[in-house]
């Protein structure tokens, strides 16, 4: 065990899947010279040299294109794309091509690809660079969508990305690259997919959340142990594709309430298909409608007060849950 | 009648293999003609785009391939299937929908795939496959394997930031890919001098890619052409750019009333017929002869006939099937 900031674990993982597998490379924006926009490529060109890390041109959609062509001709690319938002531009190759290829082909041609984007607001970058888009994602079915919170979660997963024959979707939230946590040294250390964590153990309230939303769940966690005697559970999902429904209910059934944290817009989102799937699996068991903590309905503004006005809170989640135990 | 005798280029292929590129033509022709049948008797349905008029650039560029190389194509693929090799048998399945088509009836007319063959797919939205086929050349250099990829596309495609992309990536990471555009002169209804402010190799030559234009109604000028271009990729050389000048003879789809052209115009591209250029070159040359020809046609049509039958007499993909190759295990 070391401790490590997420985008180190991150490298980490790129890293040993780069010395266990020849098949895998890189390609993306700056991630060679620049060392990446985050860092977390930060030294792979000085260690693997320019064929296996590849800086290209602002082209995000030959650039996952090339990352789905060479999958196809028996490599293992990693894609990364500078942020999530960027990711509209390749949304046609990802959606038509990366997920759906194996299934027209009738089995004949899959697409092991990992793409990684970084996800998330909060850092007064205005409404064209602040997307939580972790549920967009989730919607096709074909990919994996992977969203850690943790760096030992990071990678773990990002390594077990690289064992995946399919498209892997890995989205990190640019507010957890700085986040410090024991990381696992070992090279066979991996996370299955599909597999949620419980954060928290607690009997009042079930919290759900995935990527940056977990931390915000536990805050509250902790705040409403401390001023209102209420013991919350927090579960942080991990991945939406495949998703740990099992997990979800099984809790849900022990706490008979359910509170769903996502920093991404709450109208069409993936707590909605969440608070359906409780709502199936565990309706009797329930003593309060499902509550959804999300980003309000707007475009995130650049101004600091309006942009956290409309991000969710941990004092939101709190609310949330006390609302629930009101008469 | 064409007579223009590429005498040194027919003699070195010869009778057989000039034989095989008519009877392949051929056999696109009446194949693409039967489905045009089948569609209008429901039998076929979705989208169906014929290939009849093109046929020479799918022969004359696809034979220019070894086994190892790949192909990826736009969505009038059957005839570059064909010429690829693939079951006519599996074809006409898969226009059926059936179980034993090419793609287990997941795919259609527009998504065939043989990846034996290297056939790596028809794809129907516009330009979205020459980034995959740069992707597969990076697999080739980093593999150390030395094959070649096709990647065929239409005149419509050079409209789409994925094709200057895709050219600029080839160039400057010199990968062995072959970009073969097949100008039919309108992308659906829209001419393409009404899409495109300058002509298409020049976008390529803009790139530093090597680019010729040639009579895409003329399998020995594609054939010639391509065999330049996959020499020049296999070697190391990086990329090249063919722009083939052809015609469709059917519409864009089997919906397409054809609003956007005149009937003379189909007429005088027919008189420069890829199937009748070649019949006469190899009748010049003493290489064929009216029963020969006949015999090519009956083949072709006996082809067809038993894979209509076999698409006919084939089984609907089970429903329980539904859930195969979402994911690979």
């Amino acid at each position: 065990m070391a401790i490590m900031r997420m985008r180190d674990a991150l490298r980490e993982a790129l890293r040993e899947e780069m010395l266990r597998d020849e098949r895998v490379f890189l390609l993306g924006e700056d991630i060679g010279l620049y060392g990446g926009s985050y860092a977390v490529t930060k030294g792979l060109l000085e260690e693997f040299g320019e064929e296996r890390v590849r800086d290209t041109p602002i082209a995000e959609s030959a650039i996952v294109g090339i990352g789905i062509g060479a999958a196809m001709g028996g490599m293992h690319p990693m894609v990364e794309i500078m942020t999530i938002n960027f990711s509209f531009l390749a949304l046609d190759q990802i959606v038509n091509n990366a997920a759906k290829l194996l299934h027209m082909s009738n089995g004949q041609i899959n697409v092991p690809l990992v793409i990684r984007m970084a996800s998330g607001g909060g850092s007064q970058l205005a409404a064209t660079h602040s997307h939580s888009l972790e549920g967009l994602y989730a919607h096709f079915p074909g990919l994996k969508v992977v969203c850690p919170s943790t760096p030992a979660d990071a990678k773990g997963l990002l390594k077990r990305a690289f064992r995946d024959e399919n498209t892997v979707i890995f989205i990190e939230h640019t507010a957890n690259y700085g986040l410090r946590g024991e990381v696992p040294d070992d090279p066979d250390f991996l996370i299955e997919f599909g597999v949620a964590n419980v954060v928290r153990e607690g009997t009042d309230v079930t919290l759900v959340g995935y990527s940056g939303s977990v931390h915000q769940a536990v805050r509250a966690a902790e705040l409403l142990e401390q001023q209102e005697e209420i013991s919350a559970e927090v579960i942080d999902l991990r991945t939406l594709r495949p998703l740990d429904i099992d997990t979800v209910v099984a809790s849900v059934k022990k706490t008979n309430r359910a509170v769903i944290v996502e920093d991404a817009w709450r109208f069409g989102g993936f707590g909605g298909e969440l608070a359906a799937q409780i709502m199936e699996r565990a309706f009797d068991w329930l003593d309060a409608p499902v509550a959804r903590v999300a980003c309000k309905d707007v475009p995130l503004p650049y101004n600091r007060n309006l942009e956290f006005h409309a991000l969710p809170s941990e004092e939101d989640v709190v609310e949330a849950v006390l609302g629930m135990f009101k008469e | 009648m064409t007579t223009d005798v590429r005498s040194d280029l027919m003699r070195e292929l010869g009778a057989e293999q000039l034989g095989r590129f008519l009877y392949q033509m051929v056999l696109i022709r009446i194949f693409e003609e039967r489905c045009g049948e089948l569609y209008t008797r429901g039998k076929i349905r979705g989208f169906l785009h014929l290939y009849t008029g093109q046929e020479a650039c799918a022969v004359g560029s696809i034979s220019c391939l070894e086994e190892r190389d790949k192909i990826l194509t736009h969505y009038r693929d059957h005839g570059h299937a064909l010429a690829r090799g693939l079951d006519p048998n599996r074809v006409m399945a898969e226009l059926f929908g059936k179980a034993t088509g090419v793609a287990g009836g997941r795919g259609g007319s527009m998504h065939l795939y043989d990846a034996e063959k290297g056939f790596l797919g028809g794809y129907a939205i516009v330009a979205a496959h020459l980034p995959l086929a740069v992707g597969l050349g990076v697999a080739a250099q980093m593999r150390r394997e030395d094959f070649v990829t096709l990647c065929i596309f239409g005149d419509g495609s050079v409209g789409e930031g994925e094709f200057h992309e895709a050219l600029n990536m080839a160039v400057l990471w010199n990968t062995p890919t072959v970009f073969f555009c097949e100008n039919n002169l309108y992308g659906m209804g829209v001419p393409f001098k009404a899409s495109l402010s300058t002509e298409i190799p020049k976008l390529a030559a803009a790139y530093n890619m090597p680019a010729v234009s040639v009579d895409g109604m003329d399998v020995l000028a594609v054939y010639e052409a391509t065999r330049e271009a996959v020499a020049h990729a296999r070697a190391g050389k990086g990329p090249y750019f063919i722009e083939a000048m052809t015609y469709r003879y059917r519409g864009h789809s089997m919906a397409d009333p054809e609003l956007y052209r005149l009937k003379d115009e189909i007429e005088e591209a027919k008189r420069r017929d890829c199937i009748e250029r070649l019949k006469g070159q190899m009748m010049e040359a003493g290489m064929l002869d009216e029963a020969g020809f006949a015999d090519i046609e009956a083949r072709a049509r006996r082809v067809v006939d038993e894979a209509v039958e076999f698409a006919e007499q084939s089984p609907q993909p089970a429903l329980d099937t539904l859930f195969d190759h979402l994911y690979k295990e």
